[in-house]
């Protein structure tokens, strides 16, 4: 129990669209332990990206308890969710989410801006960097790097504020097959090395394969938890 | 989150989009510099008005008959013996000097040429009273007063028409309504004053005018100019002056028949004046400043649209409501603050402009951008800019994040 980052019990997701309810999750009860790594699998509609926006706090269920790091999020405030965001959560997207006219260091430094530290940011940052393999890059902006460099920039932001766990969404799929390796050759290295948490939601049955768990989704619910 | 990176951060994406902003910050340019070019203007006005109002003379009063605020009926006009009696430096010790005058127009005369002019039926004490000062020759003196001489001192504007000239015109002849008249001094120019030019005038004595050139009832003047001994004095003088006239008008309880303006009052009145005129300037003015605003609004707006994912982003990785609110208000006031200094300049140039033409067109008149005035724009742009933002600002702050970053 203790060792569990994640304890989602029975959580549902119903969207209200118009006169339709939408039932996208319709009681989903899983565990992660910490340092574990999952990917969440399922042909699109089956509720992943809800899924997915539940873990990482984006939303509330509409019903159901959600646990994560030893805190109860089922019922908190948007502001309350944003802080839990910043300090529990590192985010990885598809299509990497940098900011356009910020360097690569500006970008690692937003969460820590938001968390509200002073000083050492800079410092944090370039570490973050560093660890990603950009060390040469810091002052470079998103446009002047290619797409894998850009990935590693995200995972930087990511981890920086060292969050209790990794949600990447997709993380390969806007990648070549060559720096897409590469980016999850370091996202396994973070959870083999920092004993890192990682939620992998992807459609690549390769990548899944190589994690040590697959939840697999189909019209709200799990099939297996094998 | 610090103010420092919000400022630096929102400098970064005002110039991403250069042309746009620029854009925005004209409309608050045009408002402020409105601003600012009409409040000069006014405060200018102002100090030009109360300028030629001192210019009168020092610590005067003025004496009129009639009440306009009172119910008086059968006014008795004002006379000389009514300004002799103030005069009496027993009844009121305040007083320093007192001068009398009637007006009129007369047609005056010299050669081939013939125009009409203010005519000032006044005493030897006019010039003190009045600070005038003479080109050449000397002013009205007793003996002129005596005699009913036919002497007349002329204004410059009248000498420049007459003779094309200021000097050398003592002991020429000029006519007045047909009849000679010897021209014994010219008077020093003044400019435009608070009763119309007191350039385009000719003075002669008081008693000559009432027996020959402008019909008024045995000794009747039109109006008593009193000079207080000092400025402390005006007040009491005042008062002095209006117990004499009470008494040889029999006056006890009814109404007072005249009236006794003050200096101070003509300046009072207007600055009131002036003052009503500024603020209705100012006030068009600001309805550009406010249309400039409306103009951040909708740009805001449109940002705001523009950025729904790079603001999901920031809620996703820990942006609270009040991180974005900063960053749009930031922004905005940015926007205002640059519209706000860059028209401070404009207007300031404006109202120069506005002096130079004035100048030219022989008003002297200076415009004054005082620092109440900027302090005042300063801070109306840029809390036009916080105001128009706010709506922008929240909407971005509200933003879900999970259908900002899903936003294309």
């Amino acid at each position: 129990m203790i060792d569990c980052v994640i304890d989602a019990i029975d959580l549902t997701k119903i969207y209200q669209m118009g006169q339709i309810e939408v039932r996208a999750l319709a009681g989903v009860s899983f565990k992660v332990r910490r340092g574990e790594m999952i990917a969440i699998m399922g042909p699109s509609g089956s509720g992943k990206s809800t899924l997915m926006n539940l873990l990482g706090c984006l939303d509330r269920p509409s019903s159901g308890e959600y646990i994560l790091d030893g805190e109860k999020v089922s019922n908190l405030s948007d502001d309350q969710l944003a802080s839990i965001r910043n300090r529990k959560v590192g985010f990885v997207f598809q299509s990497f989410n940098l900011l356009p006219r910020a360097t690569a260091l500006a970008n690692v430094e937003l969460p820590l801006r938001y968390a509200g530290v002073g000083n050492n940011r800079t410092r944090r940052a370039r570490e973050a960097l560093e660890a990603v393999g950009l060390g040469d890059r810091l002052h470079h902006r998103p446009t002047e790097l290619s797409g894998g460099q850009q990935q590693r920039v995200a995972i930087a932001r990511a981890l920086v504020n060292n969050p209790a766990i990794l949600m990447a969404d997709e993380p390969t799929g806007n990648l070549d097959s060559k720096s897409g390796k590469e980016i999850m050759n370091l996202i396994f290295s973070l959870n083999r090395d920092l004993d890192m948490t990682v939620i992998i939601v992807t459609h690549n049955t390769g990548i899944a394969d190589q994690t040590e768990r697959i939840l697999h989704l189909r019209d709200g619910l799990l099939e297996d938890s094998a | 989150m610090n103010l420092m990176p919000a400022f630096f951060e929102a400098i970064q994406s005002l110039s991403a989009n250069k042309l746009r902003s620029a854009l925005t910050v004209l409309g608050i340019v045009i408002g402020v510099a409105a601003v600012i070019a009409m409040l000069a203007v006014g405060e200018g006005a102002q100090e030009t008005i109360t300028g030629s109002i001192s210019g009168i003379g020092s610590n005067l009063l003025f004496v009129f008959s009639g009440n306009q605020q009172g119910n008086v009926r059968n006014v008795q006009p004002l006379t000389l013996s009514d300004a002799d009696a103030i005069a009496d430096q027993f009844q009121a010790p305040s007083v320093a000097a007192v001068a009398p005058q009637i007006s009129g127009n007369a047609e005056v005369a010299y050669g081939g040429e013939r125009f009409n002019t203010q005519l000032g039926g006044v005493t030897p004490t006019y010039q003190t009273v009045r600070n005038y000062e003479l080109l050449e020759g000397e002013f009205i003196n007793d003996a002129h007063m005596l005699g009913n001489a036919s002497v007349v001192l002329l204004g410059p504007d009248v000498a420049d028409r007459l003779f094309d000239a200021r000097e050398g015109l003592v002991g020429e002849t000029v006519r007045l309504q047909g009849q000679p008249f010897r021209v014994i001094g010219v008077l020093a120019p003044r400019g435009g004053g608070a009763f119309g030019s007191e350039d385009n005038v000719v003075l002669v004595p008081l008693t000559t005018a009432q027996s020959r050139l402008v019909r008024r009832s045995r000794d009747q003047v039109d109006i008593i100019f009193v000079q207080a001994v000092n400025a402390e004095a005006v007040s009491q003088a005042g008062e002095e002056v209006a117990a004499i006239l009470r008494v040889r008008r029999r006056i006890q309880l009814s109404d007072d028949d005249f009236t006794i303006f003050t200096q101070q009052d003509f300046v009072n009145t207007a600055q009131m004046i002036t003052g009503v005129f500024t603020i209705f300037l100012g006030g068009i003015a600001a309805i550009s400043l406010l249309v400039g605003g409306i103009g951040i609004m909708n740009i805001m707006l449109v940002s705001v649209t523009e950025r729904t994912r790079e603001i999901g982003l920031r809620k996703a990785i820990g942006a609270r409501r009040r991180d974005i609110l900063v960053q749009f208000l930031t922004e905005s006031s940015l926007l205002s603050l640059f519209g706000g200094l860059i028209g401070i300049g404009f207007g300031w140039l404006i109202a120069q402009l506005i002096g130079i033409i004035a100048a030219a067109n022989q008003t002297p008149f200076r415009p004054v951008v005082g620092l109440n005035a900027i302090l005042l724009a300063t801070l109306f742009s840029t809390a036009v800019g916080l105001f128009f933002g706010i709506y922008p600002a929240n909407r971005a702050a509200s933003l879900q994040p999970v259908e900002a970053l899903r936003h294309e």
